[in-house]
This record gives C-alpha cells, structure tokens and sequence, in this order.
C-alpha cells in the first residue's frame, strides 16, 4: 500500500506518496526528478544509484525509502551546498572540488557511473581529506567504470585533496591575518 | 542547442502533438534541486519530413544563424567516445568559426544526416563528410562575401564568421549578415565509398579543405562540452526521458539466453494471478514476447519480477563455456581460404625454429554499465522512438515492421545511454519499447534489468586458432599459418524473434556478421611473412550463443594469439620481443607505434622469461601489436597499435596484476588528441579487463552470467597506471580511434605472463584458476643457473 513519506532530500523536506518498502532510486528519479542517482544493476553491486544517507554513500537501487526516512540524503544535485555545510563555508561552490577536478581532468567518457564515483569520492574526502593512493583503492573499489576511466578518477580525487588542502591552508592564514588584526 | 528556424519549429510541435512528446516537469522536482525537470525533446528538428536528408545538399549538414553561430546535423553519436567535440572541430576550423560558435543537435532520423557511429567511423568517416559539405559552405559564404564586398574571394580572410577585406578590416560581413537563418541552396559532390574504401570524388571544382598547416582547432585538445554536463549532474540520458501519460515497461523473459536458434523461447503459460495486487500493471503479450507495464516504475519492476511465466524447457544443446573448443573441433565447418601466399608447407620444413600452439578466447559481453533503456509513443499514424542505438537510421527497419508502418512514418532520436562498445542490447530495447506502447496505446519505458542485458546479449564470439609459424635461424619469419574457428550468429533481435513468434533465421556460415569474425591478418601487413596462410573454419552458429559486434569485433583473441606465437618466436631465436618485431616489420607505422609504446616503457632488451625468480610474486613485461580489422569498411583507413604492460603474478594465489599499460596509437590525423588519449587510457584498462576478467559463463542449457558477480570485471582497486600516448599524423586520413589498442593490450599481457613465471598461457581471461593450473601443470617453472 502507498504511504505518505517524509523525505529530507538536499536539504528541504518532502512527501512523496509511495510503498514504504519502494527503493530510495525510483521515489529520487521518478517522484523528484533527479538525474544524479541512476539504475545501473538493481542490485546494489556497481555504484551508479548512490547517494549520502547523513554523509555515509549508500546504494539507493535496494534501500527501502522507509528506511532512510529521517536521515538527511544528498545526491549529486546538492553535493555542492552539502559539502559548503560540512566545510563551513559562507556559500555553496559552484561544484565539489572534486567535481572541478574531474572536468580539468577530462575524467568521464560515457559518464554513466559518475554519479556514484563522485559520491564516493565524495564521501571518502570527507573522511579521509588527504587520501593515500591505496586509501583511494579501497574506497572506490566498489564502484565499476566499464569505459575504464579509473586512472582519471584517481587523478581527480588526488588533484581534488590537493585543492581542498591548499584551500584549508589559505583559510588558515586568512584567520591568523584577521587574528592578528583583533 | 539552437533552433534553426522558426517554421521548422513548428512543425516539431505539430508532430509532437500527435505523439504527446512535449516537455513535462515535475512540481516536487524544482524543490529538491533537480536542475531541470525531465525532458524530451531536443531543441531543434528542421522539419516533419522523415531522412536521412540529400548528402549533396549542404544544408544537409550545416546551418547558419542569424547570431552568426552554425549548427552542424551530423548523424554520428555521442557514445561516450567524443565524436561529436571532433566534428564540431572539423565544421570550426573550415569556416574559420570558434569552436563555441558552432553547435551540434542530437542525432534525428528527421533532422541528422545519415551517420552510423560504428567501427570508429565517428570522426574518420563522419569527419571526412562533413570536411567537404562544410569546404562547400564556405565557399557559398566566401562567394557572398565577395560580391557583398566587391572584393575577389582571394583577397577576403575570415575570423570567428567574420569575413573581411585582407588589409581593410574596417570592409567586413559576418556570415549572418550573409546568410543568418537562410539556406544555402547549394548542391556539391558528397564524399562516398564503396566497399568501406573512400571514392575519388569526380569533380574538378570541388571545394578544396583547408590547408592542414594551416589548422587552428583540429589537431588541439579542446575539452568535451559534455563532459561538464555528465559531471554536474544534468546531462541527460535515455534513461531520465519522461513524457506526459507515460507507462514504465519490464520485460519478463527466460533467466539467460540458451542455444540460438535452438532454444527459442516459447511461452507455454501465464499465471496472470501471480501478480493480482499491483496496482495498475497490466500484462503486455505478443506471442512469445512477454512483458509489463505499469504507472509506477516499482510496481512494472516487482511484477516482472513476480509474474510467472511458463517456459518450454531450453534444449541441453550449448557446450558450456568450457567446452566450446572441443565443440568447434568436431563441428562440421565452411572454409574459406583468406590468405594464401608463398608455399607455406615448404617453409615450414625449412625453418631454424618451427613452432605450433593452439589458442582460444571466450565469449565476451558488451557489459553496459546500463542496461539499456527506450522510450516509445507509438500511434496509429507514426511512432516516436527514443533510444541509444549507435544507428539510428537502422533502428526504423526494426520497428517499423514490428509495427505494421512505412518506415519513413517511425522517428528515432538518440538519446545517450551508458557505454555500449557495439550491438548490446539497444535495438531490442526500442523494439520492446515499440511493441509495448502499440500494445498499451500510451507512451513506454522500456528499461531491461542487469539479468536481461547480461542474459541476451549479442554476446562478442569466442575463438579457437591453430597456430603453425617458423623462423630462420636470424629469427626472421619464414611462414605464419593461422586456422581460426569461429561463428557468427544473431540475425534477428530478440524482442522481435519473441514478437513474430518465429524462430530466427539460421545465417549461414560466413554471413550476416560472418566477416567480421573472421580472421584477415593480411590486410594490415604488420608482419613481413614471406609465405602465409589464413583459413577460417566457419562454424554455423545455431546451438551456441547470439553473437555481435563487440568493441574491436574478434581482434583481442586474434592478436592475443597472433602477438603470442610472435612471442614465442622470439624466445625460440633467443631475441629480445622488441628487436624480434624490428626485424620483421618494415612499415613505417607500426613500427613507429611500436617504438613509442617501448620507449615510453623504457624497455630495456631482455630475452623473455630470463630472470625468473622462485618469489611467490614475481613480475613481468610484454609487448604487442594491435589493430582493429576491418573488413566492410574504412580498408583505407588503418590504425596503428601497439601496447606495453607491466604485470605481478602472485604464484600462490593465482591472481595477476597489472601494473603499467603504455599505449600507444597511430590513428592518421588526431583531430582531438586529448580525446583520443582519453580513448587510449580506457581501451588499456578495458584490455586489462578482458585478459584477466571478462568471460561470459554458460551450461548446457542457458548463459549463468547474469550480473556482475557472475561476469567479472576490472574493479577499481586493480586497475593499471597508465601512459597514452598519440602518434599524431598531420597529413594522414583521420582512422579509428577507439578500438585499436585493445587488442595489443591483451596480446602483451599474454606476453608479460610468460616473461614473469616461464609458462605461457594460451588462452585467456587469466583468471586465478587458470593461472594455476597452467603453473601447477608446467610443474616448477624452470629456474635460471
């Protein structure tokens, strides 16, 4: 039966009328339109549904919406305002860092699975700003490219904690220039 | 995206009233930060009639605006590879326009030239077209500027569509003062080919292209539009296509494929009851085609799932994906001599080294990273198709006798999906989608499940080649002898076998896709071979699996067979696998691709498998060439490939790991090299994935490889460094790019095993147990003193 179901979805709060046990993806792309999240396998084994459940990724194709209800979920579309709020930024950037450093790098061909490398990468910035190669190994190991883009995804994350580094540092010194300005 | 004319325009609307495709949103969608609802409709259409348009007419493939931009309607699509970017450069740089002045649309079978986006003919074929309608517009444009300006064409230079007189700037017309939103009415000699080979063109007045000196945009790396599309979000795909009223559809078919043309899938009942409480789902039947639809997408999915179909049992007809050799062996075959020179027996006799093996590969998958996806809104007067068929042309046949209408009544647009490296599983998919949107009256989306692409794939063929070669005692070849086994097999799409509820046709050995499988070492010349011979035994493809095209069709398991007997050439006359190739290759290109994937390696001489090591680990080196054989088409149009890997073998788990792929690729004239670098570094990590990984499974009776447990792919943890590197050919025809170096990345893996633990394996993918085995039956690998 189609229950009321209340969503926080990049940040605003929704109903969408569904079975509660409706996985996450077809209520974010068929009820709200998104194009991040997107089917892949309907079996959660290759990556291209995910989303962050309260910043954790998770395979949106087989977890049940009722499930997620009360956590906040951000796809694609809000990863940029979710990332500003995680680094206390005054605004939301344009892109992820990681995001910028994937168009620099010409990472994609079809594209497909990038919703969910950028989420995972994403994700594993947050945790892990400055990642080693084998940190980045074992965090997108779960997420298939079958154009074969992975040495380009690993330059991305590796240019993105680069620019996220440097971007901390020249805060840093902006607060001890307004510090000493006191 | 621009529209070209306003009359058109509305004819679009007119046309899409009938079919009911107009933009639909979604009122939650702006809320949550959807950057635009849905839609399906691209911006532009030229007009209700049905193509391709006259290839001799310019306005065919291009178009000016009145804000002096051109659009370009090329029918070659966006895979995921880049083609259109190179296109748009190729339009760019003949009329002297910034690349971001000019557009592309998606490609229209009522709008697009007629474009098939196969066998890397995107920007080499499709690039040499739209050369020579864009040279002709420009003369148009120049000869209007001239009368406009009264100053001969000579003395009129151009920058960003701004046509002015050479030392008197301040004289000057943009091309859409020219003709802004007007036709050029021009006919000129289209380029064509007959057999894949480009014709001479006839006329002596043709436009003359651009002097390749004189190039400013063609042959630079500018970035791929889409490319930042696909990465914010809001690139869309066939599989975000909605329209107003539209149903979700599932197919409900057999769990994995069996024998073809054997096994055809029948439908001996259907409980309707299984799936009594769904809301709004609704059973779609034709014959033996079976599937659902539903308002919601959940529900077509769960009553798919749910809805028991009753099958007659597939026949025990299939070898098993390991006993396919032994299989073609005993089959009774068609041969046909492709190669015969020289004397090849004599040869044979007379060499230093004289050497045989035999070599196989697996059927493999074209492994979408979607399943594919369609939309239909079929009516009784015309169909709309939208679908991610690399020919959209092609796809109307299909449908349009699916449907009972005029071909030139059915209208596909392309529209993106995942990459598909060939014939997936797209065409059945708009079939699907046709036959379910006539069925139910209202527009479908058809989108398979992981378990129906992967189950009823147009599956790449496996191969099986007996190999016989020989060297002097210099190590130069005396005689290659290469008797390939193989089939070809498909003939009919499956949903529309299930549909007309007849078997499909049984293609005779050789035909339908039949050359393509076949094995034509000749037509490349890598090797100097004095006495060669290549037979193919033809095996009909009833009783194995459906096969297609799949990325660089048959050349992995050719070369990985071809490069391995090299190989063990070389190591016979005691040579380096570098200096073996030098001194048996004269052409100037393959050795030239050769030397740019070695020295990029820093390969150093080394005689194969000379420093053995008794370490559990122990790495290795190997090299290859590769190409992508085309026998229909583009004869004239070669690609040079040539790869080197590094690889770690662990002895006491089987498992390989490459490390490093040097790639490097001689594909004429690189119209984008940052693209086509960008094609190196997938095909190296593809490569990667099809020697160790990729193998389709099977049993007596149906395909077992259903998802990506059950057919194994290179995961990101394993995945290689890898170096691309262009050979970059100003003055050459622009070739393939995007299947070349495949093959040679197999081939060197093969080698680099070898190097690294003495045995040499013959057949891949390279999986772990087959490492073993091969080590435990080689016994203790022999140790140098």
């Amino acid at each position: 039966m189609a229950d009321e179901l209340q969503l926080k979805v990049n940040g605003r709060t929704l109903t969408v009328t569904a079975p509660p046990e409706t996985p996450l993806l077809y209520v974010l792309t068929d009820d709200l339109a998104l194009k991040g999240p997107r089917f892949g396998c309907g079996l959660g084994q290759c990556g291209c549904c995910s989303v962050l459940a309260d910043g954790v990724e998770i395979r949106s194709c087989i977890t049940p919406t009722s499930k997620v209800m009360g956590k906040s979920l951000t796809t694609l579309e809000g990863l940029p305002a979710y990332y500003a709020t995680r680094m206390k930024l005054k605004s939301p950037p344009q892109l992820h860092p990681l995001q910028d450093a994937m168009i620099v790098e010409q990472a994609a061909q079809c594209g497909y699975c990038y919703n969910g490398q950028i989420i995972k990468g994403a994700e594993l910035l947050f945790r892990t700003p400055e990642p080693t190669e084998a940190q980045i190994r074992t965090a997108m190991n779960g997420h298939i490219c079958r154009c074969g883009t992975y040495p380009r995804i690993m330059s991305a994350i590796q240019r993105a904690a680069r620019a996220m580094a440097a971007a901390k540092r020249a805060e840093a010194s902006n607060d001890v220039e307004e510090a000493a300005h006191v | 995206m621009s529209e070209p004319n306003e009359r058109s325009v509305l004819e679009r609307r007119e046309f899409l009233k009938t079919t009911g495709a107009v933009v639909v949103g979604l009122s939650v969608a702006d809320k949550v930060g959807a950057q635009a609802p849905p839609s399906v409709v691209p911006s532009v259409q030229r007009g209700l009639a049905s193509g391709p348009p006259d290839p001799a007419q310019v306005d065919s493939y291009i178009a000016i605006h009145p804000d002096n931009t051109a659009t370009i309607f090329s029918g070659y699509v966006e895979l995921g590879q880049g083609a259109p970017t190179a296109l748009r450069q190729v339009a760019a740089e003949e009329l002297d326009l910034d690349l971001d002045q000019v557009k592309d649309v998606k490609a229209d079978t009522f709008v697009s030239t007629n474009g098939f986006t196969a066998a890397s003919r995107g920007a080499g074929i499709g690039g040499t077209e739209l050369r020579a309608a864009v040279a002709e517009a420009r003369r148009v444009l120049l000869e209007l500027a001239s009368e406009r300006l009264k100053t001969p064409v000579r003395d009129l230079i151009v920058t960003k569509g701004v046509v002015s007189v050479r030392g008197d700037p301040q004289r000057s017309v943009t091309y859409a003062d020219l003709l802004g939103g007007k036709p050029f009415n021009r006919t000129y000699e289209p380029v064509s080919y007959q057999g894949g080979i480009e014709l001479p063109r006839k006329g002596l007045d043709n436009a003359v292209p651009k002097r390749r000196e004189d190039y400013r945009i063609v042959g630079t790396r500018v970035p791929r539009p889409d490319i930042a599309e696909k990465i914010k979000g809001t690139y869309e795909y066939v599989q975000h296509v909605r329209l107003p009223g539209m149903l979700h559809g599932r197919v409900v078919w057999p769990r994995g494929q069996g024998a073809h043309g054997i096994s055809n899938p029948t439908v001996v009942g259907i409980d309707e009851a299984s799936i009594k409480g769904i809301p709004g789902v609704q059973i779609v039947r034709r014959r033996n085609f079976v599937g659902v639809v539903a308002p919601r997408e959940w529900d077509a999915v769960r009553a798919a799932r749910q809805l028991k179909v009753t099958w007659e049992p597939f026949a025990e007809s299939l070898p098993g994906h390991e006993g396919v050799s032994a299989s073609f062996r005993s089959a009774k075959t068609n041969d046909a001599i492709d190669t015969n020179s020289g004397d090849v027996p004599v040869a044979l006799s007379r060499g230093a080294h004289v050497l045989s093996a035999t070599y196989r590969g697996p059927y493999q998958s074209h492994g979408t990273m979607a399943p594919n996806c369609a939309v239909a809104d079929v009516s009784k007067d015309g169909a709309l198709v939208m679908c991610s068929d690399q020919g959209i042309y092609q796809t109307r046949n299909g449908v349009a006798r699916l449907l009972g209408l005029p071909v030139e009544k059915i209208r596909v647009q392309y529209c993106a999906g995942s990459n598909t490296y060939g014939g997936s599983c797209y065409r059945d998919a708009a079939q699907a989608a046709a036959i379910m949107s006539q069925e139910v009256g209202k527009p479908v989306r058809l989108q398979f499940s992981r378990e129906d692409e992967f189950g009823w794939d147009n599956y790449g063929p496996a191969h099986l080649a007996d190999l016989r070669a020989a060297v002097d005692a210099n190590g130069k070849l005396l005689a290659f002898e290469y008797k390939a086994w193989g089939h070809t097999g498909g003939g009919m799409d499956t949903a529309m076998q299930l549909a007309l509820g007849t078997p499909p046709p049984v293609t005779p050995p050789g035909g339908g896709f039949g050359p393509l499988f076949q094995v034509h070492l000749s037509q490349t010349d890598m090797y100097d071979v004095p006495n060669r011979l290549i037979v193919n035994h033809r095996v009909v493809g009833s009783g194995y699996l459906r096969t297609g095209p799949l990325r660089a069709p048959m050349d992995p398991s050719v070369f990985f067979a071809q490069e391995g007997m090299m190989d063990e050439l070389a190591h016979a006359a005691k040579l380096d696998p570098y200096e073996f190739r030098k001194r048996n290759i004269s052409h100037v290109r393959w050795l030239g691709v050769l030397k740019a994937a070695a020295d990029a390696a820093k390969w150093t001489p080394r005689l194969a498998a000379s420093t053995l090591s008794s370490a559990q680990v122990v790495s290795g080196r190997g090299m290859g060439l590769g190409t992508h054989h085309l026998p229909f088409n583009q004869g004239d149009r070669v690609t040079y490939a040539a790869a080197a890997v590094d690889i770690q073998v662990d002895k006491g788990n089987g498992l390989v790991v490459v490390t490093h792929v040097y790639g490097a690729m001689d594909c004429g004239l690189a119209i984008n090299p940052g693209i086509v670098e960008s094609q190196i570094v997938g095909m190296c990590v593809h490569g990667v994935s099809l020697a160790l990984k990729e193998e389709v499974q099977f049993n007596r009776t149906n395909v077992t490889s259903l998802d990506w447990n059950t057919y194994r792919t290179l995961r990101f943890g394993d995945h290689p460094a890898v170096t691309p590197i262009v050979v970059q050919q100003l003055h050459e025809k622009s070739s393939g790019a995007g299947e070349e170096v495949l093959p040679a990345v197999v081939a060197a893996i093969g080698n680099a095993f070898f190097d690294a633990t003495g045995v040499r394996i013959r057949e891949y993918p390279l999986t772990p147990q087959r490492v073993l085995a091969a080590l435990k039956s080689a016994g203790t690998p022999p140790r140098r003193a």
